[in-house]
């Protein structure tokens, strides 16, 4: 009876659900001691500060070519649709609203997640790999304060600055097709866009999911960097769950986040 | 890479991420147009309003001059009650006309006021007696196919 093919199904259901609660409970456990530890890493601003040089300036130029493209496809893709109503004016609101509160957030998310959380996980994994955490330890030096807390901190920091670097990059990409080379008014583009976009609560909204967003994607890094099995290929399958599980998580967030923001709108 | 230059990047990378949070807030999203000058209310009361949103414009000859600050049902009259935030800047006359129109045929919805010859003017609190309810399509369009059923068949 206990070798039947049934049983041992469900015990591999079983296996996997309570793998998937520890890992959860671990997890939340974790992320309350890497913000335990957060003050006595932030009093040291030097060791986030380089966290957000390689988190955030090396990921600048992906991130502003990425929205440069998005942008000009965007007004391409955009001017066609909206033409065929006679609509083509209203380009610029389409553009904007599509970036300042999905496109922006979510696109760079994701990029962040492949370019900056996957090296944040290699990098801590390779450490314990190489038993640099347990050497720390021994010194009396807690990794979690001096090599967690300000990679988490410098990708929270990072990431709403480039939302918002590509959102710009993207409106300008729209800008330099819609304007420049289809011959949208200059003024109607700029003019609809501000008319319809409103600071709060369009831009605002974009800010708080690419600030969730930071928050997430870097907590999935530096998490999977951490709780790695010390090994190569230990290392190489975290890097990878940090970028697919990042990047579902950022998109379940973001549907989650434009759900409520969108209630709110309605409900005034 | 030394201290000296990762806290150069860095300052640069704040820096231009800071600036395009201000970019979005002021070119894209119209920061400036937030009301932070001094207001006042007034009501005004419709059979209809049809599909008039919370801070839709409030527009005198085109020019917006407030915004629809609360929509609620009069439940004795079974009118509409709408509370509109308007400018100090501007001042009305207390036989304005109050008119719920739409800007263009799919444009949104929005107030328009017209202001009448009355010297007094409506103070903050005021309410516009004159008003006129939103045009709702569908009974513009019975009311065509009743006019013309009512004049006989078409020969």
């Amino acid at each position: 009876m206990a070798d039947s093919t049934i049983a041992r199904g469900f015990r591999r259901i079983g296996a996997g659900t309570i793998n998937a609660i520890s890992r959860a409970g671990f997890a939340t456990r974790f992320f309350v001691a890497v913000l335990y530890h957060s003050p006595s890493a932030l009093r040291r601003p030097q060791l986030t500060a380089r966290e957000i040089y390689f988190s955030g300036v090396l990921s600048l130029v992906v991130i502003m070519v990425s929205g440069l493209f998005v942008g000009m496809v965007l007004g391409l893709q955009g001017y066609d649709a909206l033409n065929k109503y006679g609509a083509g004016d209203s380009l610029g609101i389409f553009v904007g609203l599509s970036l300042v509160r999905e496109l922006g957030p979510v696109v760079a998310g994701l990029l962040f997640a492949s370019r900056a959380g996957s090296a944040v996980t290699a990098e801590i994994g390779l450490m314990k790999t190489t038993e640099q955490l347990t050497a720390m330890e021994m010194m009396a030096v807690d990794p979690l304060a001096r090599i967690v807390a300000p990679r988490f901190w410098g990708g929270v920091m990072s990431m709403p600055l480039l939302a918002a670097l590509f959102s710009v990059m993207g409106v300008f990409g729209a800008y330099i097709i819609g304007v420049r080379l289809i011959g949208v008014d200059s003024g109607v583009f700029w003019g609809n866009m501000q008319a319809g976009i409103d600071f709060w609560p369009d831009v605002t909204n974009g800010i708080i999911k690419s600030i969730v967003f930071g928050i997430a994607v870097s907590l999935i890094a530096v998490f999977e960097g951490y709780d790695a099995n010390p090994t190569a290929e230990g290392v190489s399958s975290a890097t990878t769950r940090t970028v697919v599980g990042g990047s579902l998580a950022i998109l379940a967030l973001d549907f989650v986040l434009t759900v409520f923001m969108f209630r709110g709108l309605g409900n005034g | 890479m030394n201290r000296a230059t990762i806290d150069l990047w860095v300052g640069i990378f704040v820096t231009i991420g800071l600036g395009a949070i201000v970019f979005l807030a002021l070119k894209v999203g119209n920061l400036t147009s937030i009301e932070t000058k001094p207001t006042y209310r007034l009501e005004a009361k419709f059979d209809n309003i049809g599909g008039l949103k919370l801070r839709a414009p409030v527009k005198a000859a085109g020019v917006i001059v407030g915004r629809v600050e609360s929509v609620r049902l009069d439940t004795k009259t079974y009118e509409a009650v709408v509370g509109l935030r308007i400018d100090n800047g501007y001042q009305f006359s207390k036989d304005t006309i109050a008119a719920i129109l739409t800007s263009g045929l799919l444009g949104e919805v929005y107030i328009g006021l017209e202001a009448g010859g009355d010297p007094a003017m409506l103070a903050d609190g005021g309410r516009i007696t004159k008003t006129q309810s939103a045009v709702v399509l569908e009974k513009l369009i019975s009311q065509f196919l009743f006019d013309k059923a009512a004049s006989g068949p078409a020969k």
